[in-house]
């Protein structure tokens, strides 16, 4: 349903999303999420541009990261949603609560800007 | 049009659905974006249903109806549980969601959103969810 790959560049880890997040594979997400925080990275890139479908599950463990990258001083940003992905956080509003860029370069510039 | 798909009560079977949904909706004149909005919806109700109230109990079934009319599409989500109804639990705001690090309640939100109508009310002794999408 979901495959997840990590990779680092220029210190920024990246993840990657490819599939379908539901309430069944959330928990991959939040599992690389975590292992990410865990590993000490305070830069994450999210690599959607595979990622077909979110649904409140997957929504759900950016929004519950919120708070802890507030304190451990993590930048997070999200690239290349699809247009129905995307759609699906401006529904909720979620555009304005986490970093959303269209493009790769895009969002490591923003996340070098973030993190100064 | 009408069509019917039945599902066990495990989480696994929510691709199931999405595919079932997107089918049935596929000589509906809509974007990709509308199709997968209403596919969100139901996938939601559908998770909702299947941990709250069958506790994810593969042998416990939902059965889904899609009836397609010019100017509205009616789903139906029909089950043995005690009615499930969202209209009866607030909408959590955004901002309490992030203070309280919620990775729940987004679901609802969705639904409520996306959907012209929900209702639920009980026909030969099952619960049936009904979320009526009009169309232009």
């Amino acid at each position: 349903m979901v495959h997840i790959k990590r990779l680092q560049e220029e210190g920024a880890d990246i993840i990657a999303v490819v599939g379908e997040i539901d309430a069944s594979s959330s928990i991959e997400l939040d599992l690389a999420i975590a292992k990410s925080v865990g590993e000490g990275f305070t830069k994450i890139l999210v690599d959607c541009t595979a990622l077909e479908y979110i649904s409140s599950a997957g929504l759900g463990v950016f929004m519950s990261y919120i708070e802890e990258f507030k304190d451990k001083g993590v930048q997070m940003v999200l690239f290349g949603l699809k247009e129905k992905v995307e759609n699906t956080f401006s529904i909720l509003g979620l555009a304005e609560l986490l970093h959303i860029r269209p493009t790769k370069q895009e969002a490591k510039q923003l996340l070098n800007e973030l993190s100064v | 049009m009408n069509y019917q798909y039945n599902i066990g009560c495990s989480l696994s079977n929510l691709k199931g659905v999405r595919d079932f949904i997107r089918q049935s909706l596929k000589g509906q004149d809509m974007s990709d974006v509308e199709v997968s909005a209403i596919v969100l919806a139901i996938d939601e109700m559908c998770s909702n249903l299947m941990i709250h109230a069958h506790h994810c109990n593969p042998d416990h079934i939902l059965e889904l109806a899609v009836t397609t009319h010019s100017d509205q599409i009616v789903f139906e989500i029909v089950d043995s549980s005690s009615v499930f109804d969202i209209n009866q639990f607030s909408t959590p705001g955004l901002d309490n969601l992030v203070n309280e690090k919620r990775k729940g309640g987004l679901g609802i939100r969705l639904v409520k959103s996306i959907m012209d109508a929900v209702e639920y009310f009980s026909r030969d002794g099952k619960s049936v969810c009904r979320l009526i999408k009009n169309v232009h």
